[in-house]
């Protein structure tokens, strides 16, 4: 079982024992261990993206390809996918997003708390599944099930690891 | 870059052409193994009219309905996921100003089997013509250039268009290809059902059943 610091290590290597080889990316903190992770495995692909949108676009070019890719990205970036997310609802493609969250548990920085208390509400109204991570030891049972979700049922899914989980930044 | 020399260095020196004439030529150029990814417009209108020939329609194209600006990353993530086959994304002038950003992550990963063909006529035309900025001095093919996307040329014309078609067939890329088109109509209208789109596309390619 994952613990308090070990988490994000299991995490990476449930998709990649679930055969998710693109890793596409708007860095955040919240993220580095699954994108340095992602950046050091040779049988992947790590891709930083400019903005997030295209990874929903990149997502479903992976599924088109017969690849699983999956979409990290902070909470702030929900807010730039959401037209674009008319194209996974419309043509059924299976989307796996992990969203690291700020804006909600014990936020210092007013700037965050719009789109992060939208992103909810945001994904739900575009037809994305949300799941909620609060703590160590749901991190890989929600990811576990988004998995099954989105690449056996072809259901859009957000895993969110809130703040609770881990933890309000400085700045 | 030296090999592209004799291609025109700016927008205002190549010709206008037509739209369904060179989406002709390129998908006449294109064997069964190649994917089309075509932007959302006119663009993609034409591509599924080029697409149609006596012995059915080209299955391996997908087609975007919504979600503008989308083609190339789209693409990248065919070509990451198809290392063998040659992706090319069809774009409109409009729909690339809205993710330039995507030019410089295709440069950044050197995606070597990736071709994005620029279809520019300086003008939001499904929209009824307003003018895009590339009428008014802004240069895709300059632009790609520098977000580091070195094999990038306009087409002078036609028989310059196939000759970089040719070329990015046979070599590694990244490539861009300008195309200055017309305001011409649209010569057919996509089918508009999205999940069929993506089910055709994926059993062109063979990755589903």
């Amino acid at each position: 079982m994952a613990d308090k610091d070990s988490w994000p290590e299991a995490l990476y290597d449930l998709l990649r024992a679930n055969g998710v080889t693109q890793f596409c990316y708007v860095p955040d903190a919240g993220h580095k261990v699954l994108i340095d992770r992602s950046l050091a495995d040779p049988d992947v692909h790590s891709i930083p993206l400019t903005t997030e949108e295209e990874g929903v676009a990149m997502v479903a070019g992976a599924d088109l390809g017969g690849d699983r890719a999956v979409l990290l990205m902070q909470s702030s970036g929900v807010g730039n996918c959401i037209n674009m997310l008319s194209l996974t609802a419309g043509c059924r493609f299976p989307l796996l997003t992990i969203v690291s969250m700020r804006g909600e548990f014990g936020e210092g920085n007013p700037w965050q708390f719009p789109m992060g208390q939208a992103v909810e509400p945001v994904f739900k109204a575009m037809g994305v599944i949300v799941l909620r991570a609060e703590q160590p030891s749901d991190v890989i049972p929600c990811v576990t099930a988004a998995i099954t979700m989105a690449y056996q049922s072809g259901q859009q899914v957000a895993v969110l690891l809130t703040q609770r989980l881990i933890g309000a930044k400085k700045f | 870059m030296a090999v592209l020399s004799n291609h025109p260095v700016n927008r205002d020196q190549a010709k206008v052409m037509n739209r369904y004439d060179i989406t002709k030529r390129l998908v006449g150029l294109l064997h069964a193994d190649e994917a089309v990814i075509g932007g959302i417009g006119y663009t993609n209108f034409d591509l599924w009219a080029a697409s149609e020939s006596a012995s059915g329609r080209r299955q391996q194209n997908f087609y975007m309905l919504g979600s503008m600006g989308l083609a190339v990353p789209i693409a990248m993530g065919v070509a990451i996921a198809q290392p063998r086959r040659k992706v090319f994304a069809l774009e409109g002038d409009g729909s690339v100003l809205m993710q330039l950003g995507s030019l410089s992550t295709v440069a950044a990963r050197k995606q070597t089997n990736l071709c994005v063909v620029i279809m520019d006529n300086g003008a939001y035309q499904i929209t009824g013509g307003q003018k895009t900025a590339t009428g008014e001095g802004a240069d895709i093919v300059g632009i790609a250039r520098a977000s580091g996307l070195e094999q990038s040329a306009w087409a002078a014309d036609e028989d310059a268009f196939v000759e970089l078609v040719a070329r990015s067939l046979k070599e590694d890329g990244p490539w861009l290809i300008g195309c200055r088109i017309d305001t011409a109509k649209p010569v057919d209208t996509t089918e508009r059902d999205p999940a069929r789109i993506r089910d055709n596309f994926m059993k062109g390619l063979g990755v589903r059943a």
